[in-house]
């Protein structure tokens, strides 16, 4: 019934996306209204569509009805509620499901919130999401159908792959990721229907979707954050990022639509970049199917490997279709996007942008080259090469100091002209802090010079960033005479988009500050020890007391109770664990963290006796790593700043639809 | 619109479409070995688990594969801790006592493992037809390119490495090799056309093994 019902409503939703898709360029055409409203209706239907489905999956999830092929795959009454809710996304099909669910909702907000807006430009956008709706409902109905009969019905199922049933962050980074990843369609869809509806010279586009940007990139930021978080707590190797292809796989992306979220100040301050910016929209949607297909396919081999069908070539031809209709409007379109000005002084806030775009895009290109590598080399010369972590180490590091530079130097730099002497003021408590940090990770130890680099400049971008809220908080306390927390309030409240954009680099010179450290003073350590035994590592010592075994509804637990000594004082206790669930013969480690201000005490069981009479641990000192997660949350900050909607919404062109001043009133 | 422009553009994407859909037709995980039809890698290797019957030899004995030639190897690496080991331990043991009295050879090597929890695995699985030398140190495996287990390699009588397989084996692969090297070794007759072992070097790949 479930299955029935979840199947059919993918298939209605297909059709009526196809007939919403085939019926667009008509109403554009014959500028029938009311077939563009049917266009619209096609959209909205199709949001409902999909969420009967995926609320159909997941009831079949919970009610663990083994009928439906997905459900028979990833399901088991052992697994606990929130991990089976959360089995929607944690194989293939369900994820396309849950892909689809998101590009749905997305298509209909953007298209509800723009409906009224005359010109072709929306009509046109929701085409492009009608299109790539379709894709994804194709690849239901074909390759990814999770709604499959199974007979005779089994009565129990397998349950979630063990490492996807382990940690909390799978309810957290997946759906993040989804949102991130997918919300890039939305600026992609205005930006072809700018193309298409020949409105590309001007920037609505952009203004319409800016809001959608910026949060579709705080998304994506959360999600690889939160990613880098879940590898650390789940897989026991104590590191954040290993340049595997599925984690550049939502990297890449992110450096181009950072890279986007700049220039595009550059288009609306000075209308420069315009082609560029088309490019780096259009790039970034190309990036984000690439790295679906990249991950999907198996064509290139990951610890991440999604099971594997003919899903491939579908996405294959799909990305064909993507890469060479963006290609051919974008060029086609070219003469159109002449700049308006161009660059007047050498040394501005336009040239940081520009820098800043060459750095991004050039890492952009680093990891992708890095992770097609090995399809390369054995095309080219029929020999399996992979590069791996010392090749992206050595070609990022010198690209993220010279980014975190640029992040220090770009706000105080002046729009337009050449900086005058107050840029001395306002570098100044940069080039401090920057000094202090030099000095601070030289006297810890620190002799790699891209370690000092990354201290020195991460301190200088902070200074200077922080600098811009006090100075502008200050001016409004003698100006207006407010407190300094109320000024500091209405500064950030009056300039939202400049601010959340200094938040952001706050956070990111945390991100930045935890990453050097931990790999620059990381301490590891393995000890076998006997109840009573202890381990020093970086001078926090731990004893072992006992280890211990308990069964679980779903799965065997043995676990090993280490205590935090201060001097003859337990100061805390640390239970790393190795969870054993039936569908897996390998146990699934399940280290535990101690988090202070200035670093993790990692630990992760890797050998135990049966009769507990000693274990093996492994003991990593990991300095500063919990900076990486508050650094996350502050990215995460400035992005809700920067995408808060709030009444002034950027005014259409057309002021004469009443509804939508009502609505926005 | 500029067409011209928009067709150039466009036409760049074809290598790239192109290089993805040749990479669809490969399989990332194969390691291709370049032993297949070279000399294989010499060894002296003790026997820890003896085996049984007419395949039997003593343990401690010392297996050389130099004294091998003229024989048919079937080259086993397998460990107590290997899951798809599980898989291929009957099916080789039934296909080796098959051959006993013929002039092929079957050894298991143990890699990356410990003789006494090799020998409780053998036991465990109810017994194992043929012999299996301990590979201390992983030298062996190494030489021969080892890149999981289980991996079975088939040496001609000349000495040769003539086929590698990846994976579970099946009984079918076994004794079409087996059948194919021994076929090769004797001098061709019209009924038993010699395999030449270039051919059997294809690649086999399958997933499953335990890395």
């Amino acid at each position: 019934m479930t299955r029935l019902l979840a199947s059919n409503a993918i298939l209605v939703a297909a059709a009526i996306t196809a007939l919403g898709a085939f019926l667009m360029p008509f109403a554009v055409r014959r500028g029938r209204r009311d077939w563009l409203m049917l266009g619209y209706a096609a959209v909205y239907t199709n949001f409902v569509l999909v969420t009967v489905a995926t609320l159909a999956l997941v009831w079949g999830l919970v009610s663990h009805d083994f009928s439906i092929a997905y459900v028979a795959q990833v399901g088991s009454r052992a697994t606990p509620t929130f991990y089976t809710i959360i089995s929607l996304w944690g194989a293939l099909e369900g994820s396309i499901v849950f892909w689809a669910w998101v590009l749905a909702m997305y298509g209909a907000a953007v298209v509800w919130f723009n409906r009224n807006r005359e010109g072709n430009l929306v009509p046109y956008a929701a085409l492009t999401l009608l299109v790539v709706s379709l894709f994804f409902h194709v690849l239901l109905i074909g390759p990814a159908n999770p709604f499959g009969a199974v007979f005779p019905v089994p009565f129990d199922g397998p349950g979630p792959n063990p490492l996807l049933q382990n940690h909390i962050l799978m309810g957290v980074h997946p759906p993040l990721l989804y949102l991130g990843y997918v919300g890039m369609t939305v600026p992609f869809a205005f930006a072809v229907g700018a193309m298409l509806s020949g409105e590309v010279a001007s920037d609505d586009w952009i203004r319409l979707t800016r809001r959608w940007t910026v949060a579709s990139w705080g998304f994506l930021t959360a999600a690889i954050i939160a990613g880098m978080w879940w590898s650390y707590e789940v897989l026991g190797w104590g590191g954040y990022w290993a340049w595997d292809p599925v984690e550049n796989a939502s990297f890449i992306p992110w450096l181009t639509a950072t890279a986007y979220l700049h220039s595009v100040m550059v288009q609306e301050r000075r209308g420069m970049l315009k082609l560029w910016n088309l490019n780096l929209m259009v790039g970034t949607f190309v990036l984000t199917i690439l790295g679906t297909f990249l991950t999907r396919s198996g064509i290139i081999s990951s610890v991440h490997a999604f099971t594997t069908g003919t899903i491939g070539y579908f996405f294959l031809a799909f990305i064909g279709i993507v890469l060479i209709a963006a290609l051919f409007m974008v060029a086609g379109n070219s003469d159109r996007l002449a700049s308006d000005g161009k660059l007047d002084v050498p040394v501005s806030r336009e040239t940081a942008f520009l820098l800043q775009n060459l750095f991004f895009t050039a890492f952009m290109f680093t990891v992708l080259i890095g992770t097609l590598f090995p399809l390369v080399a054995e095309a080219a010369r029929g020999v399996k090469v992979s590069v791996g972590e010392p090749f992206f180490n050595k070609m990022s590091l010198p690209l993220m100091v010279a980014l975190l530079f640029l992040m220090g130097v770009g706000p105080a730099l002046p729009w337009r002209k050449a900086a005058g002497p107050e840029l001395k003021g306002r570098l100044l408590p940069g080039i401090v802090l920057g000094v202090l940090m030099l000095v601070a990770v030289i006297v810890a130890g620190g002799r790699s010079v891209y370690a000092m680099l990354a201290f020195l400049f991460a301190g200088f971008a902070l200074g200077v960033n922080l600098q811009e809220f006090v100075r502008g908080a200050n001016a409004r306390v003698k100006a207006h005479g407010e407190s300094w927390p109320m000024a500091l309030v209405r500064l950030v409240a009056g300039n939202r988009r400049r601010y959340s954009g200094y938040v952001a680099h706050i956070g990111v010179v945390l991100v930045a500050v935890g990453v050097a450290a931990s790999s620059t003073f990381k301490k590891e350590q393995e000890a076998t020890l006997k109840p009573g035994e202890t381990v020093t590592v970086a001078g926090k010592t731990l004893r072992f007391k006992s280890a211990w075994g308990r069964q679980e509804r779903q799965r065997e637990v043995i676990g090993a109770t280490m205590e935090l000594m201060d001097g003859d004082r337990v100061i805390g206790t640390i239970e790393p664990r190795m969870n054993y669930y039936p569908t897996s013969q390998q146990p699934v480690p399940t280290p535990d963290v101690r988090s202070g201000w200035t670093g993790d005490i990692y630990l992760n069981l890797m050998a135990f006796k049966q009769d507990g009479s000693n274990v093996t641990v492994k003991v990593i000192w990991e300095p500063l790593v919990p900076w990486i997660w508050i650094g996350g949350l502050v990215l995460c900050l400035g992005a809700i700043l920067g995408a808060w909607p709030t009444g002034d919404r950027p005014a259409t062109r057309t002021a004469g639809a009443p509804a939508l001043r009502e609505g926005a009133a | 619109m500029n067409w011209k422009r928009a067709s150039i553009a466009a036409a760049t994407a074809a290598p790239v479409i192109a290089l993805f859909a040749w990479g669809l037709t490969r399989d990332p995980n194969s390691i291709p070995s370049p032993l297949p039809g070279r000399e294989a890698p010499t060894f002296a290797l003790a026997v820890f688990a003896p085996g049984q019957g007419d395949l039997a030899r003593p343990v401690g004995d010392t297996v050389r594969l130099d004294a091998l030639r003229g024989k048919v190897v079937v080259l086993n690496f397998w460990a107590s801790w290997c899951l798809a080991c599980r898989d291929e331990h009957e099916v080789l043991s039934e296909v080796a006592r098959g051959y006993a009295g013929k002039p092929v050879q079957f050894l298991g090597v143990l890699y990356n493992d410990v003789p006494d929890k090799g020998t409780a695995w053998i036991a465990e699985m109810g017994g194992q037809s043929y012999p299996s030398v301990d590979d201390p140190g992983a030298r062996v495996a190494i030489d021969y390119g080892l890149y999981g287990v289980p991996e079975t390699f088939f040496l001609d009588a000349s000495g040769r490495v003539a086929y590698k397989y990846t994976g579970p084996v099946t009984a079918g692969i076994v004794r079409l090799k087996v059948d194919s090297l021994m076929a090769a070794a004797q001098p061709a007759t019209p009924t038993a056309p010699a395999a030449a072992p270039a051919e059997a070097a294809g690649p086999a790949n399958k997933t499953g093994s335990d890395k």
